[in-house]
């Protein structure tokens, strides 16, 4: 593996064009929309408190897509769940716009890997819940829901329940639900990660025409590094146990993006790099670690 | 089709035309073994219904003694020279033959009752659904509430759900002399005992099925601006509803087991009332076409529900309700990726 970019005579993934140098110089000029401070993350256990996260801290600006990346188990979820609030804050904090968030709000919208849309509600009725929340009338939610479903390509199939939709309809949906609120920021947890190859591919391709469409800061959790490269602006990779950060890699890839990219040498330099800092071999034989604890254990 | 269709498949269902048939056989097995004892006579048959009574100064027209008897009898009597009894073996009184029960069916509602100011059949099984009516009404109005809180909130749940727990292994009869000390000798004390019986085992049904409300629901909702109120009626009893109808149904047809008990608390009233009067008499047709009409209520009840639920709740498979449909138009669209 360490000699390929060797062979292949692959530049460092330090290495910028030019416009691609611009771009990011312009994008860490803008505003902090996210700032997480030194957060810390326990969990009681049975053996005592476990420490998920441990200092971790990063920035995202204004219209960036940022994805997080890491082995499985490492806190990835435990993060971006703890920026929307659905999990308590150990210590540490969590600003947006300047102000640290202490409970779920409209402002960070968020995709699930699972499918979260209300089944007993139209998928207008889906995209509309938010917008009632927010006092909209009725009128003006069905309208705004409407535009939101056009930009996902959706209009048509408005009045159809979540289970007359595809896996990659309802994600769809889910995005346009969450950017109806017009939320400052868009956490997507491995959104497509329950989607076969083909409709994985298809939206990449959708959520970056949006991004590019509208005004909105993306953080995106994702295991695969392919993904990752593709999308992002930067990418924060995180090691395990205990969570922290081991690097905020900046992709030196030009845009707009497209799937020709794929085998051009700095998105293969970049993903070679990831996949050096992801050790996919420590993950393992921390796996193997687990297994032999709960043998010892007696538990499964 | 080409190859047979096996009948026991591991979790699969069978054709649709097969679950009709074996539905029906349900009901018919049940009645084909009730006509095979009542009108074949060799299978059971164990008395004799005398039809002359010759020279035997011990029985009338018309009663019934077991076949050992009047062998033994007519054994004797021939034996003294005398006429003996004639007779067909008929089934014991209490066991009559589904065409009799039939008929019971149509005459106990159009038998006048016995006595002055009794009431008619009509009106004792009014009476009975009446008082599971309000059993299960009163029941529901605390039952369902408390919980669904209990289900969304664990401070209510173990504030309330340990003495609930305790609560309901009393058996709800044992409230039936108290009842009437409180609340007197009319329906009061009966509704009472339904509530009783029904309302503790409904907190905590009820709390459960809420508990299993899909909490990754709730997190996008959260993370959509919704706040606890709106969490609580817009997401999770929406979202639980399907399954807190069907526990409704299953409730509801508890609180009909505890009407017998309820019945007799106090002054006997309604169906109960009807099947002890009738079986004082011996008229063992009457109380089987009571029974069969309790059962009649219960079923044909629960299979209106589930055809309500089943429109209701639509959306749990993709399905439009036939109440939606009759407002707008849908326009036929096939999914893709
Ligand atoms: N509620 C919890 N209680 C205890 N441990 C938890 C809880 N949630 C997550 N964890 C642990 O925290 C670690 C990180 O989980 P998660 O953030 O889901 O990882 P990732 O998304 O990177 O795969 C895992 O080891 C997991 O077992
Ligand atoms: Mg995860």
């Amino acid at each position: 593996m360490m000699d390929v970019p060797n062979k292949l005579n692959l530049p460092s993934y330090k290495e910028q064009a030019p416009d691609v140098k611009a771009r990011l110089d312009e994008l860490k000029q803008q505003p902090v929309v996210i700032e997480v401070e030194k957060l810390v993350k326990e969990f009681p256990t049975e053996e005592g408190v476990r420490r998920i996260l441990d200092q971790v801290s990063f920035n995202v600006h204004k219209r960036e897509f940022m994805s997080i990346i890491g082995p499985s188990g490492c806190g990835k979820s435990t993060v971006i769940r703890m920026m929307a609030c659905l999990e308590d804050i150990t210590d540490g904090v969590i600003l947006v716009d300047g102000s640290p968030v202490s409970e779920p709000g409209a402002d960070r919208g968020m995709v699930f890997q699972k499918y979260t849309l209300f089944p007993w509600l139209t998928v207008m009725k889906n995209v509309m819940f938010g917008l009632e929340i927010s006092g909209k009338s009725k009128f003006d939610a069905e309208r705004e829901a409407l535009q939101w479903l056009d930009i996902v390509g959706l209009e048509p199939y408005a009045d159809l329940y979540p289970a007359q939709l595809s896996g990659g309809m309802q994600q769809r949906v889910a995005i346009a639900r969450a950017l109806a609120n017009k939320p400052k920021v868009l956490l997507m947890d491995e959104p497509f990660g329950a989607l076969d190859a083909q409709t994985r591919a298809k939206m990449q391709a959708y959520l970056l025409q949006i991004w590019e469409k509208i005004d909105i800061t993306i953080i995106f959790i994702t295991h695969d590094l392919d993904e990752a490269v593709y999308l992002s602006d930067r990418v924060l990779v995180l090691e395990a146990n205990p969570g922290r950060v081991r690097e905020l890699v900046e992709i030196p890839v030009s845009h707009p993006r497209s799937p020709d990219q794929f085998l051009s040498p700095e998105f293969l330099t970049t993903k070679i790099h990831l996949e050096e800092l992801i050790h996919p071999s420590a993950e393992e034989s921390q796996d193997e670690f687990e297994v032999v604890k709960m043998a010892a254990t007696g538990v499964g | 089709m080409s190859t047979q269709e096996k009948w026991f498949r591991f979790g699969k269902n069978l054709s649709p035309k097969r679950q009709r048939g074996l539905t029906v056989a349900s009901f018919m097995l049940p009645l084909i073994l009730w006509s095979a004892i009542s009108y074949v006579p060799f299978i059971w048959h164990p008395e004799v219904r005398i039809s002359e009574v010759g020279d035997t100064i011990y029985f009338d027209v018309d009663d019934r003694i077991d076949i050992e008897t009047f062998q033994l009898e007519n054994q004797n009597m021939v034996e003294a020279g005398s006429v003996p009894m004639v007779g067909e073996r008929v089934n014991p009184v209490y066991f009559p033959a589904p065409h009799e029960v039939t008929k019971a069916l149509y005459s106990a509602f159009v038998t006048e009752p016995r006595r002055d100011g009794e009431p008619w059949f009509h009106e004792s099984v009014a009476h009975s659904v009446r008082v599971v009516f309000w059993g299960f009404i009163l029941s529901s109005i605390f039952g369902v509430p408390v919980g669904i809180l209990c289900g969304v909130f664990n401070t209510f749940s173990k504030l309330t759900e340990p003495f609930v727990e305790f609560f309901r292994y009393f058996p709800a009869p044992v409230f039936g002399a108290l009842a009437v000390a409180i609340l007197g000798i009319n329906d009061a004390p009966k509704v009472a005992i339904i509530f009783i019986g029904t309302f503790f085992q409904q907190v905590l049904v009820i709390a459960n099925t809420t508990r299993t409300v899909d909490f990754s629901l709730v997190e996008a909702a959260q993370t959509l601006g919704a706040k606890p109120g709106r969490l609580l009626f817009k997401v999770v009893i929406p979202s639980v509803l399907p399954k807190l109808y069907m526990d409704m149904r299953i409730l509801l047809g508890w609180a009909w087991t505890y009407l017998i008990v309820a019945e007799v608390v106090g002054t006997s009233t309604g169906i109960s009332w009807f099947i002890n009067q009738q079986a004082k008499y011996r008229m063992f047709e009457n109380v089987y076409a009571a029974i069969l009409v309790l059962g009649f209520i219960g079923l044909g009840t629960d299979m209106i529900l589930g055809a309500i639920g089943r429109q209701l709740f639509a959306w749990e498979d993709g399905r439009r309700s036939a109440f939606s449909r009759l407002f707008r138009k849908t326009k036929p669209v096939a999914a893709e990726a």
